[in-house]
Formats: structure tokens, C-alpha cells, sequence
């Protein structure tokens, strides 16, 4: 899709973009499961029910919209994918299982991987067949990124490493099929040299996975032990020693505008006005004491769509997300985080309640814990505030 | 679908910015914190760069061009803190003579155009749409010295000319706001909208003056957060510059995002607001309230941040700072506090899903 690259600042979309939005709305509105009708994806029944969804939306092509047509996408641009996650997010589809895969590993493997990984990884990923898990933290390596200590060795055969080490936090781990993630190969090497980004099958002789449940009670977490794990060669990504500057390039995606369009947050802003409206007519007081809150949360998500477009248009025109990939993060994180809080703040005593099948029987509850998290992962905001200070405002590091 | 601004729009802001640097340093804002005056060399001086005429429609002398284009040029009377009132004269004043046209609003306009004439604005209160505060009578910024009064009464929108007002000086914290009361008798001379007409345009202005004030608060917090970094990376303390102590770092890293993210709130309404949809409705509204909800809380905290970073030296009349921190807390509390603009916002949303919901 192109953009036009001069002319007038034009917030409409084109009438092609107009008929995408309506095919994918149809075809959303035709297939997608009802709102939280599915178990959690951090069951084992949830996994495979979200699994299932993903496969209907690559066997009609919704999975990837962005990809090239070889790999099951629609060779959509970005503005696209924006408008088919405002559907998505608008009828409330389900959570994407696949989401570090897609969004995450595939952006790198766009960029660094050979034509054989490609070949090899996409179609599953896309498809849901093959579910990816990320092996980034360690127990002493997590804001510390380059802290890492897991390593890998040449093999006996030198066709491939052996790696060994502990991964942590990796979220999907109790199930994926899949894991990406960083290793030292250069013991002897600083911090950031030294490592190498390797793909690894979950089912690899010597990984051992222990499922650890999260705030929910959901085993939403692993650690992965990895024991002298075979790695043939074809499974580095990028180069030997490169592995920072290739996780980087997905942190910057993870941060900047791939992992969290705007449209998952102008939606549930949506949902908070109308629950505001709502207790309104119930209880106007103690609404009113809200009503700052509702409205700041959602003036929140209306700046960050519209930051998002911005940052889109210069991404168009050639430009990059730079630092300011930190800035979105922060922002979006805090956004959800309160979007969730004034809705329990409007719930009052019936914020807590879970209807007895778990968090997921509260959507507002649920969506604060899973919210709590967006400070935390895709490196911390304290970490994000670092970034922006030195990179954005050129304060000195300590 | 594109959201930035033209080449031309950039290249005239860049040209702006550079005529501003020199022309209104800090000094200059200390000599019109002594005597403010309306009209100054640099007023003749931006007029000249057609600046001052932006709006004004090409006939009349103007470039007849639209908020959107002007407001990358606010942002940089921001960051420089112009005290001479840009929003009111060409932002408000000149398209409502365009719309409006009366035998003497060829004059004005061409007036305006030149750099001769300046306006002031009576507020119109954001969430009523009436003129004037509940609290009594209206302080109307730019008042003391202007040329030409855009003023409302039960008839409609009057244009007035400075003879025939009397003008009260009321003192403000940044002197430079010029503010006064205004004595004045509505007459069928002065009318140039009435009835719905009116109602419309005033809707209209207080959207288009939110725009604009937000546009120079955007300025004004990038040249608060400027002036506070680089202070944190030439002072130190323990043996270090103070900005690379995370507290430090954090306070500034915190401002910057909320103003990178009130930019395209100011931008997105600008566009909106110069769009075909009825003048007031609701989405284009919502969008200026928006505007300056983000761009005066980011105007705020950039105000309350860079004095912390300052420490006591900021506290000072000697240091440059309060000259930009005034006009942030003025400007953050016209056309709509954030809190107002909030209210509102909540306010048209929940008619709206009522409407749907019939």
C-alpha cells in the first residue's frame, strides 16, 4: 500500500482502505468467537481454543495481514494493519496466542533471517500450528538484559551449539511449541558482544519446562532449563555474536508499533464510558466522582491513536521509531493500566468479585491484572524512562 | 491517510523559529514584562513574513490560508513565549472578519494583514458556550492597547473598534497577557453575527481558541523541558551532572512523553477543525478538548518539573525560567482549565451513546 508522500496532512482513509475495513469487519463479524467465550490461553483447554481461532483466520488469510502473500498475509502496509485491529479490537476477538511469534519474532526474521528460515518458520507461525515462547529473562538478567549467563558451546560434530542455561518469566513457555531467545557464545566477550539469537523447539531433548502460575493462578508463566540442548546451525538468527543488536530490532517492534496497537485501548475506553454511563443512571454520585478519571482515561487512548498515526505517517515517509518507541510504551502501558483502574473504581464493591470461575469471570479485574504487567514487560517503564531521558533529552548516563 | 505537515508548512515554522531566537530572546520578554505593548517591531516584523496575515484571505493582503497552517507557527510564539497575541489577531480575530464581512471588515483585515491592527477576544466559557465567566465580569487577554475588540452581548458577535471601548487594566502574573474589563454598548454598527449564525461561530471560536492556546503550550513545554536539561547536564552535584541521577532523569523523561503525545492531539484537532463537518460537532470538539486538555497538563507539569530541576536558582527573578513558567500557568487555565475540557469531553460522550442507544 502507498502512501502519499506529499500533499496536505489528510486524516481520511482511502475508499480502498474504506472496503478493507468492511471486508475484515464482515469477516470478523461472520467468525469470530463471542466476547471471553473461550477458556483463558494460559490452560491447557484455552491454548488450544485460541490456537484453533488462529488457524480459521489463516485459512482466510486475517492471521498476518501484513506479511507477503507466500507466507499467508495480504502484503497490506501498516495503515492496514491499523484498521483491521480497530475490527479486531471493536468486536472484542480473542487474545493472539501466537502474539510473540507474529509480532515479535517475525519482524526480526523479516529482517535477518535466511530464506530458509523463512521458508521454514513463517507458514506455522502464521498459522498457529507452531506457538512461540521468548527466552530473553534470566534469574539474574532482567531490566540487566545483557546480564545473561545461559551459553552455548560448539557441538562435538561443529554443525550446530549446545546450549545450557535457565530461562525465565517466558510466557506461553508451559505450552509453546517454539522458543527464540539469547545465548553467550563468546564467554570471554563484554556484556553486549558475545551474544547470538537462536531458535530452539520446546520438545528438544534436554529442555525441561516448569510451568509457573501468574497473579491469576493461570500457569501463564515457565521457566525453561535447557541441558546441553542441540542447535544445528540453521536455527541462528542473524550472525554468530550479533544477538543484541537482533533483539533489539524486536524490542524496538515490541515497544514501538507492532505488540499493542491503539485500537485494544480506544475500545476498552469505549467500554469504560459506557460503563461509566451506565452507573450514572444507578448511582450518579458515586459516578461522579469518577467522571475525571473516565475522561482522562479516555482522552489517554485517543492520543495514543492519534500518536500512532503520526509515528505510522513518518514510518511511511521513510523515517524510523526511534527512542520514542520508549515513549509509546510507557504511555500505552499506563494507559491500560488506567483505563482498567477508574473502571474498579466505578465497580466499587464489585470490583472484586469473580462470579467464582476465576479472574476471568470479571473482564474489568482481569484486564487490570493483565494490565499491571505492561510497566513491567518489553523492558520495564524505569528502564523506558532511561531511554527517553539519555536518547530523546541527552542527559548524560550515569 | 497522512498525518504530518507539508514541507512549506515546516519550512515557514523553521523560518519563524529563526526570526524568534533573535528577535525574542529572554531579554526582549523582560523589557515586555516592563512595558507591554500590543504592537512591537517584531509584530512588523512577522506581519512582513506574512506571519500576522496568515488567515487573512489573499485580497485583503493575507495569505488566506487555516488554523492547521498555523499552528506549527504558535508552537514556535510559544517556545519563544510572544507576547504579542498572535492567537487572538490572526488565530481568532481574522477568520471571524472573513466569515462575517461588514463595510469595515475589508479594512481590519487588510489592517490585520499589515501589522497596523491587533485584536483581543472575549473568552467564550467552554462548557456554557456563552461569553463572559459565571464568576462575573470577563478578564479578556489582550485587552489593553488592542485595536479592534471581538466582543458577544444577547445580539450576537460584535466587532468594535478601540474607540468605541473603555478598557480597565487588570493585572496579571505575566503582565504581558495585557488583560482588562471592557465597557461597551452593543449597537447595530458593530453586529456581524447573530442568531444561529452566532451560536455556531462561538462554538467554533472556543474549539479553534483551545486549539491554538494548546499549539503555544505545546511550545512553551518544549522550551521549559529544553531549558531544564540543560541545566541538568551542566550543574552538578556530588561530583556529577544532576542529570544523570535517575530521579532527575525520570521527572524529565516523564514530561517529555506527555508532550510527545499532546503533539499529534494538537495536530489531529487542528486538521479536524478546518474539515467540512459542521463547525461544533461533536467529534471536532472532542478533538479541541483534547488538544488542550494534553497540551496544558503537559504545559504544567513541564512548569512544576523544570523549577524542580532548577532547584532555588529557578525560584528567582533573575533566572530566565519564570518568563515561560507564567505564560504556561495563564494560558493553561484559558479557554478551558484541562479539567473543564475533560467535563466536556465526558459530557458529549455520554450524549452520544445516548443518542445511539435511541
Amino acid at each position: 500500500m502507498k502512501n502519499t508522500s506529499d500533499g496536505a496532512m489528510d486524516l481520511r482513509f482511502t475508499p480502498a482502505q474504506e472496503e478493507f475495513r468492511a471486508e475484515a469487519r464482515h469477516w470478523l463479524a461472520a467468525n469470530s468467537p463471542a466476547p471471553g467465550s473461550l477458556p483463558s490461553l494460559d490452560t491447557p483447554d484455552g491454548f488450544e481454543a485460541h490456537r484453533d481461532w488462529e488457524q480459521a483466520m489463516f485459512a482466510d488469510r486475517w492471521s498476518v495481514v501484513s506479511w507477503p502473500e507466500e507466507f499467508g498475509g495480504r502484503d497490506v502496509g501498516i495503515l492496514e494493519w491499523l484498521i483491521f485491529e480497530e475490527e479486531y479490537w471493536r468486536i472484542q476477538a480473542p487474545v493472539r496466542v501466537s502474539q510473540n511469534g507474529v509480532f515479535l519474532l517475525a519482524p526480526t526474521m523479516f529482517e535477518f533471517g535466511t530464506d530458509a528460515q523463512k521458508a521454514r518458520f513463517l507458514r506455522p507461525m502464521a498459522s498457529g500450528e507452531e506457538i512461540w515462547c521468548q527466552g530473553w529473562s534470566e534469574p539474574d538478567a532482567g531490566s540487566d538484559l545483557a546480564g545473561i549467563r545461559s551459553r552455548a558451546e560448539r557441538s562435538p560434530d561443529d554443525d550446530g551449539w549446545l546450549l545450557t542455561g535457565q530461562k525465565t518469566w517466558a510466557s506461553r513457555g508451559a505450552y509453546a511449541e517454539w522458543c527464540f531467545g539469547l545465548f553467550r557464545t563468546d564467554p570471554g566477550a563484554e556484556r553486549h558482544r558475545g551474544l547470538t539469537y537462536f531458535l530452539m523447539a520446546m520438545d528438544s531433548t534436554g529442555v525441561t519446562v516448569r510451568p509457573i502460575p501468574q497473579i491469576d493462578g493461570e500457569p501463564g508463566f515457565a521457566e525453561i532449563f535447557f541441558e546441553s540442548v542441540f542447535v544445528p546451525d540453521s536455527q541462528v538468527l542473524g550472525g554468530v555474536g550479533q544477538g543484541w543488536s537482533v533483539a533489539m530490532a524486536t524490542a524496538g517492534s515490541e515497544r514501538g508499533l507492532s505488540l499493542r496497537s491503539p485500537a485494544r485501548y480506544t475500545e476498552a475506553a469505549s467500554r469504560l464510558v459506557s460503563l461509566y454511563a451506565e452507573r450514572l443512571d444507578r448511582d450518579p454520585a458515586r459516578a461522579a466522582r469518577s467522571a475525571d478519571a473516565v475522561a482522562q482515561a479516555w482522552m489517554d487512548a485517543e492520543a495514543y491513536r492519534l500518536n500512532t498515526y503520526w509515528t505510522a505517517s513518518r514510518v511511511l515517509a521513510g523515517g524510523t521509531v526511534g527512542p520514542e518507541a520508549s515513549a509509546n510504551k510507557i504511555h500505552w502501558s499506563e494507559t491500560d493500566l488506567a483505563i482498567h483502574r477508574t473502571a474498579l473504581g466505578l465497580l466499587g464493591p464489585e470490583a472484586e468479585l469473580t462470579g467464582g470461575g476465576g479472574v476471568a469471570g470479571n473482564p474489568w479485574l482481569d484486564g487490570f491484572l493483565f494490565a499491571l504487567a505492561g510497566p513491567i514487560y518489553a523492558g520495564t517503564n524505569e528502564i523506558q524512562r532511561n531511554v527517553v531521558a539519555e536518547r530523546l533529552l541527552g542527559l548524560p548516563r550515569a | 491517510m497522512r498525518f504530518a505537515f507539508t514541507e512549506q508548512q515546516t519550512e515557514f515554522r523553521d523560518a519563524v523559529r529563526q526570526v524568534l531566537t533573535k528577535e525574542c530572546t529572554p531579554d526582549d520578554l523582560r523589557a515586555a514584562f516592563d512595558t507591554p505593548a500590543a504592537r512591537t517591531e517584531r509584530w512588523t516584523t512577522l506581519a512582513e513574513m506574512g506571519v500576522v496575515g496568515l488567515t487573512v484571505p489573499e485580497p485583503r493582503g493575507g495569505l488566506g490560508l487555516d488554523l492547521l497552517d498555523l499552528v506549527p507557527l504558535l508552537e514556535e510564539a510559544g517556545r519563544s513565549a510572544l507576547p504579542e497575541p498572535l492567537i487572538e489577531t490572526t488565530g481568532l480575530a481574522a477568520p471571524l472578519l472573513a466569515a462575517f464581512p461588514s463595510d469595515r471588515s475589508a479594512d481590519w483585515l487588510e489592517g490585520i494583514a499589515g501589522g497596523q491592527i491587533t485584536a483581543a477576544v472575549a473568552p467564550v466559557d467552554v462548557i456554557s458556550g456563552s461569553v463572559g465567566s459565571p464568576a462575573g465580569q470577563a478578564t479578556v487577554p489582550a485587552a489593553v492597547g488592542a485595536d479592534l475588540y471581538i466582543l458577544s452581548s444577547a445580539s450576537g458577535i460584535h466587532a468594535v473598534p478601540c474607540t468605541d471601548v473603555m478598557v480597565t487594566p487588570v493585572p496579571s502574573l505575566d503582565p504581558t497577557r495585557r488583560l482588562g474589563t471592557i465597557d461597551w454598548e452593543p449597537t447595530t454598527t458593530t453586529l456581524i453575527a447573530s442568531g444561529e449564525d452566532a451560536r455556531e461561530a462561538l462554538a467554533h471560536l472556543a474549539d479553534r481558541a483551545s486549539v491554538a492556546t494548546a499549539a503555544e503550550l505545546l511550545g512553551l513545554a518544549d522550551r521549559m523541558i529544553s531549558i531544564a536539561a540543560a541545566y541538568a547536564k551542566e550543574r552538578n552535584q556530588f561530583g556529577k551532572p544532576i542529570g544523570s541521577f535517575q530521579a532527575v532523569k525520570h521527572l524529565l523523561a516523564g514530561v517529555q512523553v506527555k508532550l510527545e503525545f499532546a503533539r499529534p492531539a494538537v495536530y489531529g484537532a487542528a486538521w479536524s477543525l478546518g474539515q467540512v463537518e459542521p463547525a461544533g460537532s461533536a467529534s471536532g470538539s472532542r478533538g479541541a478538548s483534547l488538544a488542550k486538555a494534553y497540551a496544558s497538563d503537559a504545559a504544567t507539569e513541564a512548569a512544576r518539573v523544570s523549577l524542580q530541576v532548577h532547584g532555588a536558582i529557578g525560584y528567582t527573578w533573575e533566572c530566565d525560567l519564570h518568563l515561560y513558567l507564567k505564560r504556561a500557568w495563564a494560558l493553561a487555565e484559558s479557554w478551558g482549565s484541562s479539567a473543564d475540557h475533560r467535563s466536556r469531553i465526558l459530557a458529549s460522550l455520554v450524549e452520544e451513546l445516548h443518542q445511539t442507544q435511541d
